[in-house]
C-alpha cells in the first residue's frame, strides 16, 4: 500500500534525523499521506475515539494510582479519600469509571462494523485477530478494574467469575488458587488483580500498534467492500480524515462528558457504595454492563462447565470468523440475506445483553436460549452455509464509481424535486 | 449511511417487539412497593444543595440518627466546606468542641481523650461492629457516609410491563440526568413505617413493618422521626415528611460532597465541547466541498 516514503524533509533536523531514525517519515507515511478510501462513513471514526478511550484511560490511571491504596483493609477507604480529598479526584474517577463505559461503547461499534462490512475478510484476517486480542484484553482489564475499589459487588463479581474457572477438570482448581493468590479472594487477589490491571493497558497499547500496523499495510476497509484500485479513489488521511475523527470523537465527548458529569453512576451499581463483605452476599450478582451478553450465555447453559466453555467460545470463534465466512462479497450491502441475519444478530446481542441483567429463572432463561443458539448459529451455520446459497447483488467496479453514482442520484432527485 | 441508521433503530424496535413476551409472563418478583420521585432542589444538570436545608439535616442527624449511625467519611471541617451546609467555621469549631474523641498515645504511651476539633471525622456512636450490633438486637447499623448513593429506589416511567419500564428508563435516566434514586429511596423510608398488617405479624416479629424496605418489609430500625421531634429554629414547619426531606438531603451532600463543582464543571465542559464540534462540523464540511464522497 505505502511503498517508498515520499517524504521530503526541509528542516535541516529533520533530514538529519531522517538518516539516522526516519520517525518523521513514518509518520508522515502513516497519519498524513497515508491514503484512505474517500467513501467511509461515521461507523469507521470509531478506531480513532477509540484510541482517545485508551489514552485518556492511561492517563486519568496513572494519577489514580498515585492516590489509590491496593489492600482490602484501605482500598475502599481510599477510593473516598480521593472523591473528597484529593484536588479533582472526583472527577478524575468518574472520568476513568465511565471512560472505561465508553470505552466499551465504541469498541462494540467498531467491532459491528467489523461484522457488517466483513472487514475481516482476506486480506484483513490478522488486523481482526488482532482486534479479538484487544477486546480480551479489554475484558481483562476492565473486570480487574472493577475489583479495585473493593465494594460489594467488585468483591462478589470477582468471587462469581473467578469460581468459573473451577468448571475445568484436573486445571479448575489451581488455576482458580493462582487467581486468587490463596483460598479465597482476599488481599492477595486484590494485590495481583492491580498489580494486572496496570499491566494489561500498555500490552493492549502494544498490540493497538499491531493492529494498526497490520491495516496500514493492507489498507482500510470501505462500505463498498470494493478495494482501492487507484489514487481515484482515496484521499489522504490528512487533512480529510485527522479532521472527521477530531469531529466525530468530539462529539463523542459530548455524550461522554453528559455521562461522566450529570449521571455518573448510572453505569455502576448502588451496592458497590457498601464496604467489601464477605459474610454478606447480595441479592443479585451482576457484572459490569459490558459483560451482560458473555453473562447472559454462561447462565443459559444448564451446566457448569458447558455454560463456561459456551462464555469463552463466544468470543474464541471470533477469531476464526475469517474461515467462517465463505461469502466473496464482503459488504453486507450487497448481500441481501446476509444482511438480515446480521441485524437479527444484532437483536440477538442486545437481547443477550438484557437478559444478563435479569435474574436467571423462567421465561428469561428460555429467551437466553434461544438467543445463545442463535449466537452461535449466525457463526456456524449461517455465515458459512449462506455464502454457497446467496445470490449477492452487483457490486460497483470501484469506489470512486460508486461515489458518483451515489451522487448523480442525489443530484437527479434535488433537479427533479 | 442513512439506511445503516434506519436498520439499527429498526433492530431496537425488533429487539423491544422480541424479548417483550418475555416480560409480559414474568411478573416483577421485587416488592410491589410504588417509590415516588421527590422534588429537590439539588436535581438536573443546574441542581444546587439548599444550604439551610443542609443545615437543618445535619441537626436531624445529629439529634437522632447520629445516636446509631456512624459517617466515618465526614469530617466536621467538612460542615464548612464550598457547596455544603457552609456553617460558619468558628460555628464548626464550637460544634466540633461538643465532642470528645480519642487521641494518642501522648509521651507516657497512654491513650487520652480531648476535645474534638474541626479536621476529626465524626464519632461513631459504637466503638465497633460488634458493639453496634449487640446494642440494635443484632442488626448493624450502616454507616450513612455513602447511604445516598448505595441505595436505589425503581423509579421511572411505567407503562405497566417491565421490559418497556427498563428500556424506557434506559434511556429517561440518563436524558433527564435522573440520579436521586438514593435520595428518594431515604425519604420513602423514613417516611413509609406503618402498622403491621396481621398476617405478616410472624413475619415481622419483633423488627418493625416497612413496606419501603428494599430486602423484605420487616426492618430493624425502629421509626426514627415523627412530627415535633427536632426542634427548628428557622420557622420551617416540623413534621415528619420536612424533616425526613432535610435529612435525605444531607445524606446526599454527604455522599456527593462534590456534586454543585461536578455539576458546575460539567455544564462548561459541555458547552465548549457543543461549541467545538459545531465550529468542527463546519471545518469538516468546508474541507470536504471539494471531493465527492
Amino acid at each position: 500500500m505505502s511503498g517508498h516514503s515520499t517524504f521530503e524533509p526541509q528542516n535541516g533536523f529533520v533530514k538529519w534525523m531522517e538518516r539516522r531514525l526516519p520517525i518523521f517519515g513514518f509518520v508522515h507515511g502513516s497519519f498524513v499521506a497515508y491514503p484512505v478510501p474517500k467513501n467511509l462513513n461515521y461507523f469507521w471514526t470509531f478506531g480513532a475515539i477509540l484510541a482517545i478511550c485508551l489514552v485518556a484511560q492511561i492517563l486519568t490511571g496513572v494519577v489514580l494510582v498515585m492516590h489509590y491504596a491496593p489492600n482490602t483493609a484501605i482500598a475502599f477507604d481510599s477510593v473516598e479519600h480521593i472523591m473528597r480529598d484529593v484536588n479533582w479526584g472526583w472527577m478524575l474517577r468518574y472520568m476513568h469509571a465511565n471512560g472505561a463505559s465508553m470505552f466499551f461503547i465504541a469498541v462494540y461499534i467498531h467491532i459491528f462494523r467489523g461484522l457488517y462490512y466483513g472487514s475481516y475478510k482476506a486480506p484483513r484476517e490478522v488486523v481482526w485477530i488482532l482486534g479479538v486480542v484487544i477486546f480480551l484484553l479489554m475484558m481483562a482489564t476492565g473486570f480487574m478494574g472493577y475489583v479495585l475499589p473493593w465494594g460489594q459487588m467488585s468483591f462478589w463479581g470477582a468471587t462469581v467469575i473467578t469460581n468459573l474457572f473451577s468448571a475445568f477438570p484436573i486445571i479448575g482448581d489451581p488455576i482458580v488458587e493462582l487467581l486468587w493468590g490463596g483460598f479465597a479472594v482476599d488481599n492477595a487477589t486484590l494485590n495481583r488483580f492491580f498489580s494486572l490491571h496496570y499491566l494489561l493497558p500498555f500490552m493492549l497499547a502494544a498490540v493497538v500498534g499491531l493492529h494498526i500496523w497490520a491495516f496500514h499495510v493492507v489498507g482500510n476497509n470501505n462500505p463498498t467492500g470494493v478495494e482501492v484500485k487507484d489514487s481515484q479513489d482515496t484521499v489522504p488521511f490528512t487533512p480529510y480524515y485527522t479532521v472527521k475523527d477530531i469531529f466525530a470523537a468530539v462529539v463523542f465527548l459530548v455524550f461522554f462528558a453528559w455521562m461522566m458529569f450529570m449521571v455518573p453512576n448510572f453505569m455502576g451499581h448502588p451496592d458497590n457504595y457498601i464496604p467489601a463483605d464477605p459474610m454478606v452476599t447480595p441479592p443479585h450478582i451482576v457484572p459490569e454492563w459490558y459483560f451482560l451478553p458473555f453473562y447472559a450465555i454462561l447462565r443459559a447453559i444448564p451446566d457448569k462447565l458447558g455454560g463456561v466453555l459456551a462464555m469463552f467460545g463466544a468470543i474464541l470463534v471470533l477469531f476464526v470468523l475469517p474461515w467462517l465466512d465463505t461469502s466473496k462479497v464482503r459488504s453486507m450491502s450487497y448481500r441481501p440475506l446476509g444482511k438480515q441475519f446480521f441485524w437479527i444478530f444484532v437483536i440477538v446481542c442486545l437481547g443477550l445483553g438484557y437478559l444478563g441483567g435479569k435474574p436467571a429463572e423462567g421465561g428469561y432463561i428460555l429467551w437466553a436460549r434461544i438467543f445463545t443458539v442463535y449466537y452461535f448459529a449466525y457463526f456456524l451455520v449461517i455465515l458459512p452455509v449462506l455464502g454457497f446459497i446467496e445470490k449477492p447483488k452487483p457490486v460497483p467496479a470501484s469506489i470512486n464509481e460508486a461515489v458518483l453514482a451515489k451522487h448523480s442520484a442525489v443530484v437527479g432527485a434535488d433537479s427533479k424535486a | 449511511m442513512i439506511t445503516l441508521t434506519k436498520n439499527a433503530a429498526r433492530a431496537l424496535v425488533m429487539a423491544g417487539a422480541l424479548a417483550m413476551s418475555v416480560a409480559g409472563v414474568e411478573a416483577s418478583s421485587e416488592s410491589s412497593f410504588h417509590y415516588k420521585k421527590q422534588d429537590w432542589s439539588f436535581s438536573g444538570a443546574f441542581g444546587k444543595f439548599d444550604r439551610a436545608q443542609l443545615q437543618r439535616g445535619y441537626q436531624i442527624y445529629r439529634e437522632v440518627c447520629s445516636s446509631c449511625h456512624a459517617m466515618k467519611y465526614i469530617a466536621f471541617r467538612n460542615l464548612s466546606d464550598k457547596g455544603g451546609p457552609e456553617f460558619d467555621e468558628e460555628l464548626v469549631k464550637s460544634l466540633a468542641s461538643e465532642y470528645e474523641v480519642e487521641d494518642g498515645p501522648n509521651a507516657d504511651g497512654e491513650m487520652f481523650m480531648r476535645e474534638a476539633k474541626p479536621y476529626d471525622y465524626f464519632p461513631s456512636p459504637f466503638a465497633n461492629d460488634e458493639e453496634a450490633k449487640s446494642a440494635n438486637g443484632g442488626a448493624l447499623p450502616p454507616d450513612l457516609s455513602l447511604i445516598a448513593k448505595a441505595r436505589a429506589a425503581s423509579i421511572g416511567p411505567d407503562v405497566g410491563i417491565e421490559f418497556f419500564n427498563d428500556l424506557i428508563r434506559m434511556v429517561w435516566h440518563p436524558i433527564t440526568s435522573y440520579q436521586e434514586y438514593g435520595a428518594d429511596y431515604i425519604y420513602a423510608l423514613l417516611t413509609s413505617y406503618e402498622e403491621t398488617p396481621e398476617e405478616l405479624e410472624e413475619a415481622v416479629g419483633d423488627k418493625y413493618y416497612n413496606p419501603a424496605y428494599g430486602s423484605g418489609v420487616a426492618i430493624g430500625m425502629a421509626p426514627p422521626l415523627d412530627d415535633e421531634l427536632v426542634d427548628y429554629t428557622d420557622g420551617t414547619s416540623m413534621t415528619k415528611e420536612q424533616y425526613a426531606k432535610d435529612v435525605t438531603a444531607f445524606l446526599m451532600w454527604a455522599a456527593e460532597p462534590k456534586l454543585e463543582e461536578r455539576k458546575r464543571v460539567g455544564i462548561n465542559a459541555l458547552i465548549f465541547l457543543v461549541m467545538f464540534s459545531v465550529l468542527l462540523y463546519f471545518t469538516k464540511r468546508k474541507l470536504w466541498s471539494g471531493v465527492k464522497h
